[in-house]
């Protein structure tokens, strides 16, 4: 009785070879992760300390320290922010909340989701076009930040919109129907229950944000500078295009500090989607439906 | 004892909605054919009819929830109170403030119990002036749907924590302190365990007299024995709408008397 017949044990060894199989997809993609970070540690970890963070680059960015760049990425990353959010949270409330469902809706919605697939290189051109160029603002913070909020955009919409959307329609609903009109029930019930989403998204577009390149480097972002930007309409450095300078186009760099700099970056990276991830897990917990 | 025909001549008056030639489209599906219905000041009416034939769409019309799909169409006329309340003058929230609605599945706002009941409140209102007023309503309101002593001491806990029939009776109370003249229940007790129904059910027929309460229901028992009248609609039409003991006992049509004994449904 109950004993597993021919075909059972069959059934079994094949179920095991899947088993193997979607464990080993499992591994091979987690390795190379494992490995990226152990080498940066190991090679970069250093590289780190208060002068590495606080210092000008010197001798020809060969010594000292990335403090302008550091503060460049900062700087440029928040003003993105300033211009993204705003406009993409409102842009995705409009079409999720307001917008008749019609196929003009639905194209921009496309749209959208299509401008985030946009390699980064050709918003680069395009904020060349547009901001450097036409406006005026020359290669510039202003110019250069621009230019990743346009990339950030369709990015904050999408994820905002996805959070709205998770809010469930019966709450909309009941706000409808006690007399609430629409801007009351979003600003009342549905924003609140969509806000970890929203923010999440936005945390983690900034991490994808800090580490880009191609954006800035036609558009605002320098080589060198012996100094700190001014004001927005000036240069700056930033850690990504500082480490692609380091690590292939400066002679002579000692090999620890572009490793350093890369940690630097993936550990900012890291801590802000952590951030989010914890952030994410705080506000699901406070709500319940 | 007055007859039928006699009391509804003499409530002519006391009609709380009414509707004349009510004909609705979802795009270009009809939903509503020429639906003439008139409900009661006061009592409790109930709309039975197999799923699908339009009692939720009638009374969705009656507070203009419907339109909140962009491709609903309607014709005709729906007065409540006396007033076209499809006129072009006609403000919604106004509409809502008189005409309250409960769903099928319990939706308590995720606030605090509390809030739920101010939310309409304050959104007719505005912020009411003073804490002990705010005490005021929401007692008033809880204690009206018999679930004050349940929750008078969670009354800042979120109230989608509470069981679905505290839920359900939650979402009656809110609509309490604007003084509506209807209240609309689509299938109220559909979520809910015998348990429960049996004292929303009871509830709602407390509420009788006060406001005018429209039901739509699938449970036969249920209409009839807590509805003073009963309309039975087929396929967007309204069939027949009599006091409830009469449709059941000696319905005209033969369909109504068909579904009444469950030979379609
Ligand atoms: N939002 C909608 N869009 C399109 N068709 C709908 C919608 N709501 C209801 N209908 C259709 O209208 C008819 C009546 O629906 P409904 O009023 O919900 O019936 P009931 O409540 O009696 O079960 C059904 O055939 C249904 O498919
Ligand atoms: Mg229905």
């Amino acid at each position: 009785m109950f004993l597993a017949t021919e075909l059972n044990l069959q059934n079994y060894k094949v179920q095991g070879r899947w088993r193997l199989l979607f464990l080993v997809m499992t591994v091979l993609l987690i390795l190379p992760v494992l490995v990226i970070l152990t080498l940066l540690v190991v090679r970069g970890g250093g590289a780190i300390s208060w002068e590495f963070l606080s210092e000008f680059p010197r001798n020809g960015m060969t010594e000292g320290g990335i403090f302008p760049a550091f503060l460049g990425t900062i700087f440029l990353v928040s003003l993105a922010l300033v211009f993204s959010v705003p406009l993409g949270i409102a842009a995705a409330i409009y079409l999720s909340e307001y917008a008749a469902d019609n196929w003009l809706t639905r194209a921009i919605n496309l749209a959208i989701i299509n401008l985030a697939g946009v390699p980064s290189i050709v918003h680069a051109l395009f904020g060349v076009g547009a901001f450097v160029l036409f406006f005026k603002f020359g290669t510039s913070i202003l110019a250069a930040s621009l230019t990743l909020a346009i990339m950030a955009l369709p990015v904050v919409i999408v994820a905002t919109r996805e959070s709205l959307q998770s809010v469930p329609q019966a709450f909309r609903e009941a706000c409808w129907s006690l007399g609430a009109t629409r801007w009351q029930t979003i600003r009342r019930i549905v924003l609140p229950n969509a806000i970890s989403g929203i923010l999440t998204g936005i945390i983690l577009e900034v991490s994808r944000t800090a580490g880009e390149t191609a954006p800035i480097m036609f558009t605002g972002a320098a080589f060198f500078l012996p100094f700190l930007p001014e004001s927005v309409y000036d240069q700056t450095m930033a850690l990504s295009l500082h480490l692609f300078v380091v690590s292939t186009q400066v002679p002579n760099v000692p090999e620890n500090l572009p490793y350093g700099v890369a940690l630097l970056l993936i550990g900012i990276v890291l801590t802000m989607n952590a951030l989010s991830i914890g952030f994410r897990v705080y506000l699901r917990n406070k709500k319940k439906w | 004892m007055v007859g039928l025909d006699e009391a509804r001549h003499s409530l002519k008056a006391d009609i709380a909605v009414r509707t004349e030639k009510l004909n609705l489209w979802y795009g270009t599906f009809q939903a509503l054919f020429d639906v003439d219905f008139s409900v009661k000041r006061g009592i409790v009416t109930s709309l039975i009819g197999p799923s699908g034939c339009g009692k939720s769409t009638l009374l969705r019309c009656v507070n203009r929830i419907n339109e909140r799909f962009g491709y609903v169409r309607t014709e005709g006329k729906v007065d409540v109170l006396g007033h076209d309340i499809y006129a072009p003058q006609v403000d919604l929230t106004q509409v809502r403030s008189r005409v309250g609605m409960v769903f099928q599945r319990p939706n308590p706002l995720p606030v605090s119990v509390r809030k739920n009941i101010l939310f309409a409140y304050q959104l007719h209102h505005g912020k009411q002036s003073s804490k002990a007023e705010a005490d005021t309503i929401v007692e008033k309101a809880l204690r009206d749907v018999l679930l004050w002593d349940d929750v008078k001491d969670r009354l800042d806990r979120l109230a989608t924590g509470l069981s679905l029939e505290q839920q359900q009776k939650l979402c009656i109370a809110r609509l309490l302190p604007v003084k509506p003249e209807v209240l609309l229940m689509d299938e109220p007790c559909s979520a809910l365990d015998p348990k429960a129904t049996e004292t929303v059910e009871e509830l709602i027929w407390n509420l009788r007299g006060d406001y005018t309460i429209l039901i739509v229901t699938h449970n036969m028992a249920q209409a009839r024995r807590a509805s003073d009248e009963c309309a039975f609609m087929l396929m967007g039409e309204m069939m027949e709408h009599r006091r409830t003991e009469d449709l059941f006992l000696t319905p005209t049509h033969q369909k109504t008397a068909d579904y009444i004994e469950g030979r379609y449904g």
